[in-house]
């Protein structure tokens, strides 16, 4: 009884004193961020929110994954075809053209601006930078997340082969794979060819060697580009690849059969492969014990002059629609996003990497890159750096490109099941791609990119 | 004088009716009716607008290869399970029927599979049958790469219909023993004291007498084949290796949801509609002929 009768007497002392509290503190402006991570990524995101909330008393950011990029895209098209969108959304680096021609967002630029901050947007790396920016350079959306690819290489079955540095160039990898199959290893190294693996074998590969993936300087153009993988230098990379894979020297790993390539690595089972920088921290705690490894750039055929390799991730967009209060809280909460602090717990707790050059040079201050789980992920930050964006090695700014990759997966996996031969399989990539963006350019009539 | 309410035949038919219309005209004739006029008409996905098409969309489809290797594999996925799911389940449920020892047992578990969501079933089959890791790799370590579903194309069909084949065999199972069961016991019992066996029997007896739930599950299945094998698919061969089981429904997922192409998956998913009418009609016009109602 006395319990019950205390319970209700706190609850209504409670009910009093927010009603009396009320007048004195403006309720926070509340306003929706989603974002496509999940996992260990997303409560990274959901402590970033709390912090930001923390910070201030205006403002209150309600962060919600949506599970993943592809989701997240849809749950937001459903959103605001319904009026109900979030004010801020995180979409993946491919979806940028699909963003741009939409019209439902607010430039970020413009937003900063309208609410008094001063950003400094010669300070984003320009590898990053260009990515997400118009062809004329303004910064529609703000990088977020960020990575790049990069070859991680077992140091021990190196050494059994002789070598104590990663190999530079193609041809070396060829040989080194080689080695290491006579060694007595029996998964050199490991690939996998399915949509995602577009970023790293073909994206990637094509910037690195300057080789355009498109038409009209990749798409930044146009929207009449055509893709033209088939009569680029990935056309021999691809050969090679098969050639590789023929002999023995690279096996296909990915979860449908069993292990995907990063867990192959971590676990000793494969001695080389490519993935994102983000896989660091993975591969570093899980790895077999006392395994010796390191991460390098990714390698160049001979005589190619090394470009800046290209960014992947997501860049956070503020809808249209919303009210003022919101649009304030969502420049704040981007605000705090900038920091170099924000950077540096972003980092410290994820693989992405810094996507300012305050923020490295911050991190690298703190004495991040020194230390042992976080060593090596300056890699990324060189490759991403490796030279100006060129025309080609801005981006890719094609629209449906998640079907394009698909497509990549659907014609490597016809070519390394001896279907078709490399050449009859780029070429169906090419024409089945093109096929996708000429609907893309169907649906949007006279618009062009900004 | 006794007083009767009556009411016009009509109005209370309606009436009665009225409940049903709205969920059906909001659950299908709506969203059909939406997909039919987004299919003539190029969508932006944003919503910012839309072009009328006309039948353009259908003659793209039409026109390209991709399209009719999606609906030849679902015609073969469909055919393929279908019989198998159906011919297991008879088989099992007229062992259950002849009450073997045990059969009380079998009776409730091979209930189960049914009641398993598509995803979480896919997730096991795919730990099932992964080539290095699962219960098949044993099979690898005796003939090295036979079994690879990560690029070899019939073994990821092969894997996909084991999935959607072991759901229905509970599914069809239910119904097949219920059918056995209807069956009067003094009708088998004459046949026996007749001399017949047990697979005399079956044929001349209980086959004729099931017919109906046989034509039953056969409109069932081979509809549910089109359109539940979509979680199957998407956890464990996305459509996969070089689209061998890009199954018409995931095509029309992988078109729509993640290309963002709302109008070519809409005319997709007219097309699907048209063919489950057209395959469900001509099984009613040639099959059920064969069909013997009590």
């Amino acid at each position: 009884m006395t319990i019950i009768k205390r319970g209700v007497a706190a609850l209504a002392a409670g009910a009093l004193s927010s009603l009396l509290a009320m007048p004195a503190f403006a309720e926070p402006v509340k306003f929706d961020f989603w974002f496509g991570l999940s996992g260990d990524l997303a409560r990274v995101v959901d402590t970033m929110c709390k912090n930001f909330n923390e910070s201030q008393k205006d403002y209150e950011v309600v962060c919600t994954s949506q599970g993943n990029y592809d989701a997240t895209l849809q749950n937001t098209i459903a959103a605001f075809r319904a009026g109900k969108q979030p004010t801020v959304v995180q979409v993946y680096d491919v979806g940028t053209a699909t963003m741009m021609l939409s019209g439902a967002y607010k430039p970020a630029d413009k937003l900063m601006e309208e609410n008094g901050y001063k950003i400094d947007y010669a300070d984003y790396f320009p590898g990053i930078a260009r990515y997400y920016a118009t062809s004329k350079g303004e910064m529609l959306s703000f990088p977020f997340n960020s990575s790049t690819a990069l070859m991680y290489w077992n140091k021990d079955a190196f050494a059994k082969i002789g070598k104590t540095e990663a190999p530079k160039t193609w041809e070396d990898v060829g040989a080194d794979l080689k080695a290491m199959k006579d060694a007595g290893y029996e998964c050199p190294m490991a690939i996998n060819i399915s949509a995602n693996e577009s970023w790293q074998l073909m994206e990637q590969f094509s910037a690195i060697h300057n080789q355009p993936i498109a038409t009209k300087n990749n798409g930044y153009d146009g929207l009449d580009a055509r893709l033209e993988v088939n009569k680029t230098k990935f056309v021999q990379y691809v050969t090679d690849l098969k050639k590789w894979y023929d002999a023995g020297l690279i096996k296909i790993k990915s979860k449908d059969l069993g292990q995907d390539m990063v867990q192959a690595f971590a676990t000793g089972t494969c001695q080389v492969i490519l993935t994102s920088v983000g896989d660091h921290g993975t591969v570093g705690r899980t790895q077999k014990e006392g395994m010796n490894w390191d991460v390098a750039e990714l390698p160049v055929y001979a005589g190619t002059e090394r470009k800046n390799s290209l960014v992947g991730g997501a860049s956070l967009w503020v809808l249209s629609g919303k009210s003022d209060a919101e649009y304030k809280g969502a420049a704040a909460f981007l605000n705090f996003i900038h920091d170099p602090k924000t950077a540096l717990f972003w980092s410290t707790n994820t693989g992405y990497i810094p996507v300012t050059k305050s923020g490295f040079d911050y991190m690298k201050g703190q004495g991040f890159y020194d230390k042992a789980p976080y060593k090596g992920r300056e890699v990324a930050i060189a490759s991403l750096t490796a030279s100006e964006p060129t025309e080609i090695t801005r981006g890719i700014r094609l629209g449906n490109f998640t079907q394009i990759r698909a497509e990549f997966g659907t014609q490597m996996q016809a070519i390394f099941a001896n279907k078709v031969s490399v050449q009859e399989g780029l070429d169906t990539l090419v024409k089945n791609g093109d096929a996708i963006l000429d609907r893309f350019q169907q649906t949007y009539p006279g618009k062009t990119l900004p | 004088m006794e007083k009767r309410v009556t009411f016009s035949k009509w109005t209370i038919g309606i009436l009665f009716a009225v409940p049903q219309l709205i969920l059906i005209f909001t659950f299908f004739y709506w969203p059909a009716g939406q997909a039919v006029y987004w299919s003539l008409t190029l969508q932006q996905p944003w919503g910012g607008g839309n072009i009328w098409v006309g039948l353009d969309n259908f003659r793209s489809i039409l026109a390209n290869p991709d399209y009719w290797r999606s609906v030849s594999a679902s015609l073969v996925f469909a055919g393929i399970s279908t019989g198998l799911a159906m011919f297991i389940a008879l088989v099992l449920a007229a062992l259950t029927d002849r009450q073997l020892a045990g059969s009380w047992l079998y009776r409730v578990v091979l209930i189960w599979p049914y009641g398993i969501a598509a995803p979480a079933l896919a997730l096991a089959f795919r730990f099932i049958l992964a080539p290095e890791a699962g219960f098949l790799s044993v099979v690898n370590q005796m003939w090295p790469g036979i079994w690879d579903p990560g690029l070899d194309g019939t073994d990821a069909m092969a894997s996909i219909i084991v999935a959607f084949s072991w759901k229905y065999v509970g599914y069809n199972f239910i119904f097949f023993l219920a059918a056995f069961q209807a069956i009067p016991r003094s009708l088998i019992e004459a046949a026996a004291m007749d001399g017949s066996g047990v697979i005399r029997r079956f044929w001349d007896i209980q086959f004729p007498l099931i017919t109906p739930t046989i034509f039953f599950l056969l409109v069932i299945n081979i509809t549910e084949s089109f359109q539940d094998s979509f979680g199957i698919v998407d956890i464990m061969t996305s459509g996969g290796p070089a689209n061998a089981t890009n199954l018409m429904v995931y095509k029309i997922y992988s078109d729509g949801f993640k290309g963002l192409d709302y109008s070519g998956a809409a005319a997709q998913s007219i097309i699907l509609m048209l063919l489950i009418i057209l395959l469900t009609i001509f099984q009613f016009r040639f099959l059920e002929r064969r069909v013997h109602y009590r």
